[in-house]
Parts: structure tokens; sequence; C-alpha cells
């Protein structure tokens, strides 16, 4: 069979309804396991004991497990208890648990490295608490934490791959079918590697102009 | 209900622990490999010229462009079976995961001999060294030392990559865990006991890692007067 | 004064060494030689190339035009064979550069052991030698980071001297050191010179150049613009802007013009 004809006859076809599917994926999991990421370590920053204690318990087990666990957990594990989740929100609510503890890792460095003294100044002035952290403290170490986020984002695109684990079909998914039906694996697989470095090398430049962008002039 | 739960555990747990051998042998020689690997190419990088340089990042792009999941089934079922070499699936496993950790890894030695000061490279060919003789005497001693942060971050990585290797049939940790939990019906106590000796291995290792680091540490380094 | 025959062959001869970098022109054709057993020292404004010079006699920085000899052997022809030369010519850095995760003993031995192919208990009894010589062999198992600033300056001229170079290099040694400590490495210095050792220093200690200097060397510019012994220099020198630069830097350096 002609490997022209093989690619966009038979393979392309199905990989771009995975492509779709992938991209739905990330679209929801990134901003999503972004804002997860913020609230974590915010709390564990700035909560109450029990709070922080929670933040930090979270951040433990979602770091210290691998993601193919918890989406086990999620798909799998849940219906014993009467949770049943589509293969579709399995992946999506654990990957934005996922994220969520890897970006409040570097969201709570950067809390931390920027001078206590900016909070102080921020409530000498009157203002409370919660305002500081909003108008101060978060536009700073959201900015300070821009590379390490978007090392995040880009490890999210690729491991969106584990979704075909819990039957969610995805882009590799979608390749791994067609792969196993004809036997064309090594090929099959080069494509799908190549969208893959494709989606990496454009994201990698929008998170690279956004951070510019986003510069604070004189630091760094 | 509980009680089912705790017998069910006390009686999986020595055959989840078999696993964690398993995972572990993956780890070790993933990292191993990447170490051999990386180290090399980071000194090409480095100091070697264009061209070397240039292969050197083109690997690196592709290895750490692709998922690990499409990285296996590539390797595994495509390329190894192209090529006629008729590895088990550890096997496999251990040298795509050493592949692709070659990659990161080349990248935290990289930014640690750069960051080591050009003077040290200065002084020693100044006293009459050949580029190789410093490179392997003088600065790769040191970076390595420094490396070890961002190396125990890649172990991390690592080890929760293993589970990945579920897709091609490594009988890994997370294998025996679905494989017990299918045949049990009770899904979440073992997943949770697998999620369990996960954290053990990742924040022990980082911790002996740790232990690592500072016994290794050159003395007075970090708190100069 | 080290003794000098007047017949002396030179040891060290500089011939006409241009370097650019980019548009900058650094070096524009610098010529000199050193006989065995002289001090030259040289000094100049920053920028004027002194450390390019420096660098460029031991092949550390390649120049675009000139050539270096050594005994009578080209260097600059030689890039194959460069570490034979560079292992008697002995360079002291500004930085130090000492290194990092070796302790003072091992920084001194190491050369000499990979270099020099010693065997390892020669060397170490080299090494405490060289140490002794300037004042720290009981500091030898100490690491860098654990040393004030004189002590790795004083262990880095340890490690240079301990390969027995016939000429050494000092690139502004004291420049990077708390003032009270300069004193311990200039005296180092001198023991070295009042020991017949053949040396180029650059540097703006004035005091020191003064009374240890066979000649001085004054460029600026990446040119040579006056050259002459420190009496000449300092009391009658041939040009103005001579003359200017050494009463901006004795004024710095709390000395006037005058003094002898």
């Amino acid at each position: 069979m002609n490997i022209m004809h093989f690619i966009s006859k038979i393979l392309l076809p199905p990989l771009l309804d995975g492509l779709g599917v992938t991209l739905r994926l990330i679209v929801f999991a990134i901003p999503f396991g972004y804002i997860c990421g913020i609230f974590i370590a915010v709390g564990r920053v700035y909560g109450n004991k029990l709070v922080s204690f929670f933040c930090t318990l979270y951040t433990l087990f979602f770091r210290g497990t691998p993601l193919l666990v918890q989406l086990f957990i999620l798909y799998y594990g849940l219906p014993s208890v009467n949770i049943f989740l589509s293969p579709f929100a399995a992946a999506i609510i654990g990957f934005i648990l996922c994220s969520g503890a890897y970006h409040s890792e570097y969201i709570r460095g950067s809390i931390q490295s920027i001078k206590s003294g900016q909070m102080m100044a921020a409530e000498a002035l009157g203002m409370t608490k919660f305002t500081a952290i909003l108008s101060i403290i978060l536009p700073q170490a959201l900015r300070r934490s821009i590379p390490g986020c978007s090392n995040e984002i880009i490890y999210l695109v690729k491991y969106s791959s584990l979704a075909f684990m819990v039957t969610c079909v995805e882009l590799t998914g979608a390749g791994k079918i067609i792969a196993s039906r004809y036997f064309e694996y090594t090929l099959v697989f080069l494509v799908v590697g190549a969208f893959y470095l494709f989606m990496v090398s454009v994201i990698t430049k929008i998170l690279h102009s956004l951070e510019k962008k986003l510069e604070i002039p004189g630091i760094g | 209900m509980m009680r089912e739960n705790i017998m069910l555990i006390y009686q999986t747990y020595p055959y989840l622990i078999n696993g964690s051998i398993i995972t572990i042998g993956l780890v070790c020689g993933a990292l191993g490999l990447g170490f051999a690997l990386g180290v090399p190419m980071a000194v090409g990088q480095v100091y070697g010229n264009k061209f070397i340089s240039g292969v050197i990042s083109l690997y690196v792009w592709f290895f750490r462009g692709l998922p690990v999941l499409v990285l296996l089934f590539l390797f595994y079922f495509g390329l190894f079976t192209l090529i006629q070499l008729n590895l088990s699936a550890f096997t496999s496993a251990i040298l795509v995961l050493g592949l692709r950790s070659a990659a990161y890894q080349s990248q935290i030695f990289r930014g640690s001999i750069k960051s080591i000061g050009e003077g040290q490279m200065l002084a020693a060919l100044s006293l009459g060294m050949k580029k190789y003789t410093a490179i392997f005497n003088i600065i790769l001693p040191q970076a390595l030392r420094i490396s070890i942060p961002g190396w125990s971050n890649e172990y991390a990585i690592l080890l929760k990559d293993s589970a990945i290797t579920y897709a091609i049939g490594v009988m890994e940790i997370l294998t025996r865990a679905n494989f017990v939990a299918t045949r049990t019906y009770q899904p979440m106590p073992v997943y949770f006991l697998a999620g369990i000796i996960f954290i053990i291995l990742t924040y022990g290792g980082v911790k002996l890692l740790n232990i690592l680091e500072n016994k290794v540490k050159t003395p007075g380094y970090g708190e100069e007067r | 004064m080290s003794k000098l025959s007047k017949n002396a062959k030179a040891i060290l001869r500089v011939e006409n060494i241009c370097k650019c970098y980019n548009t900058n022109e650094i070096l524009r054709g610098i010529s000199f030689e050193i006989k065995k057993g002289e001090t030259k020292v040289i000094i100049g404004p920053s920028g004027s190339g002194k450390s390019t010079l420096l660098r460029c006699i031991n092949q550390l920085t390649i120049p675009d035009k000139g050539s270096i000899w050594l005994e009578d052997e080209e260097v600059t022809q030689h890039m194959k064979d460069i570490n034979r030369f560079r292992q008697k010519i002995g360079m002291v850095f500004q930085d130090f550069n000492l290194f990092d995760h070796l302790n003072a003993l091992r920084n001194v031995e190491i050369a000499l052991i990979k270099v020099k192919k010693m065997d390892k208990k020669e060397a170490q009894e080299k090494a405490i030698e060289e140490l002794r010589r300037v004042g720290l062999e009981k500091q030898a198992h100490l690491y860098p980071a654990q040393l004030s600033g004189g002590q790795k300056q004083r262990v880095s001229i340890a490690r240079a001297l301990a390969m027995d170079p016939i000429v050494m290099l000092f690139d502004e040694p004291t420049s990077a050191l708390d003032p009270e400590l300069i004193g311990e490495v200039l005296e180092v210095i001198k023991n070295l010179a009042m020991g017949g050792m053949t040396m180029i220093v650059v540097t703006h200690e004035m005091g020191f150049a003064r009374s240890v200097a066979n000649e001085i060397i004054f460029i600026e510019e990446g040119k040579i613009i006056d050259q002459g012994t420190p009496h000449k220099l300092f009391t009658n020198p041939d040009h103005e802007r001579t003359r200017k630069f050494i009463c901006k830097i004795a004024e710095l350096y709390g000395e006037t013009a005058n003094n002898k």
C-alpha cells in the first residue's frame, strides 16, 4: 500500500479527530489547573493551620504519585463508591488536580521569594490581607513563576496522552488503534510524534512571547 | 467494609512490594543510562563544535518533545520490531526511559557546567593542562556536585513515569495493582496502596540524594566569608 | 635588586602583538622583551589591553598578528604543542581562579600529577614545599571557600610556582583584595623578584612598582606610550600622558609622584 495514500486517507482522519479531543483536553485543563495551583499556593502560604495542612497534604499526594495512578483512581476506582466519570471527565479532573499541585509549588516559591516587607507596607497602608495578596503579592509572584509554570503547561500537553489509558481516545489513542489494525506502528507513531513536536513548539513560542510581554521592567 | 479493605491490603501488599523491585530496577537502569549518555552530551554541547552540538540539540528536542507513551509505543511496537530487536518489555522500557532521561539530564549538566566560571578553565589551561584533562578533573567534578538537586528532580520524574510502562506490559507496581483490582473488584484500597508505595519511593529517594549532596559538598561552599 | 648581565639573552620576546575584538582594537602592535631575572611592571588605564596582552603571551587569547618567543622558540607557531610552553609560563589571575573543589594542597599538586606526570608522593612533597614558600603550609588542608582573599592568592602563586616556570605573569594580583590583605601578597611577589625570578606584573600598586621593577612600561589604548626605569618614569617621563596617569594613580593610592 502506498505510504502517502495510507497517511492521507487512512491515518490522518482519525488522528485529526484525536487531535480535536487532545485540544479540548488541554484547553480546559491548562487554565483550570493553573487557577487550582494559585488557590493551593495561597492556601498553603497564607491560610490558617488547617487549610495550610490540607494544601500541603494535597501537594504531597499529587506530586508524589504518578499521574496515571491518579487517573486510574478516578476512572476505575471511583465507581466502587458509586461515582461514575466518563473517560473525558476523569482525564480532565485528573489533569487539573495534578497540574494544580505542580503549579502550586512554583507559585509558592515565587510568593515566598517576594520580600515580606511588601506585605507589611501593604498592611501599613490599611489594606486587608486579602487585598494585599490580590493586588500586591500575586501580580509579582505570578510573573516570577512564569518560567516554571510554562514548563508545567508543556508537560501537560505531552501527558495528555495518558487520557488514552482511561479509554479516552485522544491523539495517541487514535494512533494506537490504527497502528494495531494495520501493523504500521513505526510510521503511525512517527506521524503522531510529529504532531506533538509541532504542538509543543507552537505552545513554547506562545508562552515565550507571553513572558516577554509581562516582564516587569528592570527585574532580571 | 473497612475490615475487608485492610485484609485485602494485607494480602496483596507483598505482591505490590515485589512490583516495586521491578520499578526500582527500571528507574535505576534508566537513570544510569541517562547519566552515561547525558554527561558526554552536555560536554559536547558546551565544548564541542557546531555540528556536534547541533546533533545533540536535535536529539534533545526529539526526546523531550515526545510524550513518554508515544516513545514507548514507537520504540517497543515499532522500531525494535522493525530492526528485529527482540527485547523484553522491561529492557525496552529501560532503554526508552534512559534515552529520554539522557536528553533531560544533559540539560541539567549543561547548566551546571556553564555556571562554573570561565576562570577555572583558564587557570587549568595556564598550568599546561589539555582541554580534555581540564574538563575531566576540574570542571566535571564541580559541575556534577551542583547538579545533584536537578538530578534528584529527574529521579522523582522517572519514578512516576515508570508507571506508564504499564502500557507495554511491564510488571511494575501499577500493572500489578491493576491486576489485583480487576480480580478482587476492590480498586480503591489497592490503588491507594500503590500510591503510598510511590510516595515512599519518591520522597525517600529524594531524601537519600539530599544526604548524598551534603556528604560530597565541598567544605565551606556557599558560606564564603 | 637582582643581578643583570648586559649580555643576557631575552627569555621572552613579544613582537608586534595586535588583537581586535569585533571593531575594538585592543592591542595595536605591542613589542618588548625581558631578560632573565628582570621584573617588568606594566601600568595603564583600565581597558588599555594589559590583561589581554598577558593572555596573548601564553596563548589563552590568540593574537591576530605578531609573535611571541620563549627562549628563542616561537610560541605562536606551535599551537599543537602549546601545553609545553604553558608549563614554562606561570600565570596568576586577578580573581585567583583556584579550583574550588580541591583543597590548597591538591590545588598545587594537581598540575604536577596530571601535566608533569609526577608520582603522587613526589608531587605532594613539592606542593608542601611551595606552600611553605608562600607561608601557607598550615592551611594545606583548607578549601578555597575557607581561605581569605590574600591566602587564596598566595595559594594560586604557589600553584603556578610548583610548575617551575621560567617566567611568571601576574595579572593585577592584588586588585581583588581588601586593602589589609594586599601587603602579604606583595611581600611574596617581592621575594620572588629578589630571588631572581623573571616576571611581568600588571598592577596599580605604584610603591611596589617603584621598589621592585627594573623597568616600567606604560600602555594606553593598546600602544606602549612610555617605558623606562622607575626613577625615570616617576620623576621625569618623556610623555605628558605618562606623567598625568602616574599623578592620578598616586593621588588615588595616597602617594605623590615626588615621594621617594
